[in-house]
């Protein structure tokens, strides 16, 4: 056994320093897609020729994504990252990056569409405060509890990393309990299915107030590619901080982790 | 390739099948579809050069057909499920209990198979302790023994065969790597080689050992995860660390070749997406570290008497219904069962890099399973070194061929980490007509009701964890 405790020690410290530092790899990480900053400066995404083309960028997004009323739209809480839209238009999209940054978790459902629409600010502002005056009590010490209502599978291994040593969200005071009795966060993986919907709602129900609930990746977002039948997650519970991804990396989750709770405001870098 | 042969009736369909599975074919899945005008019962059979398809239409409006299940008992579950998505009776099916569609809330109640004083039935999920998939366990006990389990995956159906349908050939693809979002490359290389074949394209050399690459990528990938599990259900920390710290790695390596964790978006119809964005020797520096660290811990981990200790004798499945059920993957070649597509029915680059088998086991118990993951582990990092080392110099561009399928079917195959993964699709006017997959995990978890013999609860994680399934794509 004691060979196991030198072994530990071989490759030092392993675990990421973010929030506190900044980190490469967190920072480097290909979000979902976006509207290209370039498109929006120049007005691009409103130009004539792009609204005339609008059913054929619409068709380029496989979960329909991509919305051209007036203007190009991206509802990344649909996207599941395939990239058709970025290698056919270089010019109007782009991937977001960042693992952390501000467009890899959003508190409102209407914040993954972008670019944002005027007046979005403030809802999203709104919806900041009243989840910060909701978690006040939690910043310390906080139990997740995981629930799968039909997902890949992938998620649950990107969610599994964070108590890796990598990760290691026990530095932040964050712990995955067992029972929803003892939880404060609710992570939600997969499209929603049928046969999740009850035992979903009971988890919630069983987990004492105040609770917040994240909705891990596209599927539980908004269904993802199965869209057309099964709708995510808010239906069953109600959904307080959205992080799309196909998977989202564990530094996504993570950030959406920190921001449920109050432990890092959505939009700021540190 | 592929044969499809069709046969006038039920009787006549399982009289060849069951033919062929005593002259020592293995049973591979039988499905039930709507085809043309009618019901058909499609089973396949994997044959030496290939996956064979044998079809027989129902009679207009049948409602029942007589069960292959009492002559192949593989076939239980596979009945089940055409029963839940068809409503098709098959006669003589010894339990037809739901299996990924529950039809009234009675089908949540607990059975009960085992009668005697003081045994009774715990629920285990579908939300359980951990991060784990969704899925609920019926666990039948006195209080230590096992002696009757029973499983239930409809918590997670999620229709994917179903949402195939009408779907675009380069949408399949997408679909695909979500099937089994674990083994996302090894379910696009099932799809895309049955689109390939209906097409009739051929896979540029430098595509097929990208393929080869990122798909043993996943496979070590896989295999870290379920060695890390066996050490968490052990209280090993350190080597729980070990082993999450080196599948991160490896997940990092392959977000570096392609942008994606899991290895999503390489794989299209007719080869790959794009170059790897390091170079061959980038991606040798980077595994030669990462080899002889994992090699370490593995020979360590193996060595470590109070880990072997729960895993010895921990979860049997014999040699004879590892043949007899035709058990896929690692958990196949374990109890001296091995029919890996890799060697048997070789795709891509695996001709070319001539893999060996991993060493010969019987035992079947879940120390042997990790033995055989950790073989499969230095297996395919050889054959990685083999692909990049022979990696010919950036000179064409062409990493797809033209892949445009206008009519037809085919079945495409790939070795999993799980074991082979099957995919039979229909293209009809340039579109998915329709697409059945059948992953390795579906067709191995029905064994875990056997396994557990003299086994106590406490056996329950080390038995789960070394089968090494995903429930996502077992319930698709």
């Amino acid at each position: 056994m004691s060979i196991w405790v030198l072994r530990g020690l071989r490759d030092g410290v392993v675990t990421t320093r973010w929030p506190r530092r900044p980190d490469e790899y967190a920072d480097s990480w290909r979000g979902p897609a976006t509207v290209s900053s370039d498109a929006v400066s120049s007005d691009a995404v409103s130009s004539d020729a792009v609204v005339a083309d609008g059913a054929e960028l619409e068709w380029l997004c496989p979960t329909g994504a991509i919305e051209v009323i007036d203007r190009v739209r991206v509802d990344q809480g649909r996207c599941i990252l395939c990239g058709r839209c970025v290698a056919a238009r270089p010019d109007l999209f782009a991937w977001s990056e960042g693992a952390t940054a501000p467009a890899a978790a959003a508190v409102t459902r209407q914040a993954l569409v972008v670019p944002p629409e005027p007046g979005a600010e403030e809802a999203i502002a709104t919806a900041r405060a009243a989840l910060a005056a909701r978690t006040a009590a939690l910043r310390r010490s906080v139990h997740v509890r995981h629930v799968d209502a039909g997902s890949d599978g992938s998620e649950e291994w990107e969610i599994q990393a964070l108590l890796g040593p990598v990760y290691d969200v026990h530095r932040l005071g964050v712990f995955f309990t067992a029972s929803p009795r003892h939880a404060d966060v609710l992570m939600v993986t997969g499209a929603g299915t049928v046969g999740m919907s009850g035992p979903l709602r009971t988890t919630y129900d069983g987990m004492p107030d105040p609770k917040v609930v994240i909705a891990v990746g596209t599927d539980a977002v908004s269904g993802g590619l199965l869209s057309d039948r099964l709708s995510g997650v808010a239906d069953a519970v109600p959904v307080d901080v959205w992080v799309p991804g196909s998977p989202p990396s564990p530094f996504a989750i993570l950030n959406a982790l920190l921001i449920a709770t109050g432990k890092l405001t959505p939009g700021t870098r540190r | 390739m592929t044969v499809t042969s069709t046969e006038p009736t039920v009787a006549a369909l399982w009289e060849t099948l069951n033919s062929r599975v005593t002259r020592g074919m293995r049973f591979a899945g039988l499905f039930a579809a709507r085809r043309d005008d009618g019901m058909t019962l499609s089973a396949h059979v994997a044959a030496p050069e290939g996956i064979d398809t044998l079809e027989s239409p129902l009679a207009p409006g049948a409602v029942s057909y007589p069960a292959l299940t009492p002559l192949i008992g593989a076939a239980f579950w596979y009945e089940r499920v055409i029963h839940d998505e068809t409503g098709l009776i098959p006669e003589g099916h010894p339990r037809l209990a739901p299996l990924v569609a529950p039809g009234s809330p009675e089908d949540h109640a607990l059975p009960r198979h085992v009668a005697g004083y003081g045994l009774f039935t715990i629920p285990h999920g579908p939300v359980r302790s951990g991060v784990f998939e969704s899925m609920e366990y019926l666990v039948e006990t006195p209080g230590e023994a096992i002696p009757h389990l029973n499983m239930r995956i409809f918590y997670k159906h999620r229709g994917i065969a179903a949402r195939f349908t009408g779907l675009t050939v380069a949408d399949g693809t997408l679909l695909a790597e979500r099937a089994e979002g674990i083994a996302s490359v090894a379910h696009a290389l099932a799809y895309c080689h049955a689109v390939e074949t209906i097409a009739g394209c051929a896979v540029p050399v430098e595509a097929a050992l990208i393929r080869v690459v990122h798909a043993e990528l996943e496979r070590i990938a896989n295999h870290l995860d379920v060695a890390m599990r066996l050490a968490d259900a052990a209280g090993l920390a350190v080597a729980t660390a070990r082993f999450a710290l080196h599948k991160e790695r490896v997940m990092r390596l392959v977000g570096e070749l392609c942008g994606s964790r899991f290895g999503r978006g390489v794989v299209v119809p007719g080869g790959v997406s794009a170059f790897p964005r390091k170079r061959p020797a980038e991606i040798l520096a980077a595994i030669g570290p990462l080899e002889k660290e994992i090699t370490a811990d593995a020979e360590l981990l193996m060595g470590t008497s109070s880990f072997l200790d729960r895993l010895r004798g921990t979860g049997p499945l014999n040699a004879d219904r590892a043949r007899e059920h035709g058990a896929l993957g690692p958990i196949g070649k374990a109890s001296g069962y091995a029919d890996d597509a890799r060697l048997a029915r070789p795709y891509d680059a695996y001709p070319l890099l001539r893999a060996e088998p991993v060493g010969e086991h019987s035992a079947g118990d879940a120390m042997i399973r990790l033995r055989v993951r950790f073989e499969e582990i230095a297996q395919a990092f050889r054959l990685i070194r083999h692909a990049l080392s022979d990696f010919p110099e950036r000179t064409r561009l062409t990493l797809h061929s033209p892949c445009d399928p206008l009519d037809g079917r085919a079945t495409g195959w790939a070795e999993a980490p799980q074991g082979e993964v099957l995919y039979d699709v229909t293209i009809e006017g340039g579109r998915i007509a329709h697409c059945q997959p059948r992953s390795a995990s579906f067709h191995n978890l029905v064994l875990m009701h056997e396994v557990f013999a003299g086994d106590i609860l406490t056996d329950f994680p080390f038995i789960e964890a070394s089968f090494g399934l995903s429930v996502a794509g077992a319930a698709l």
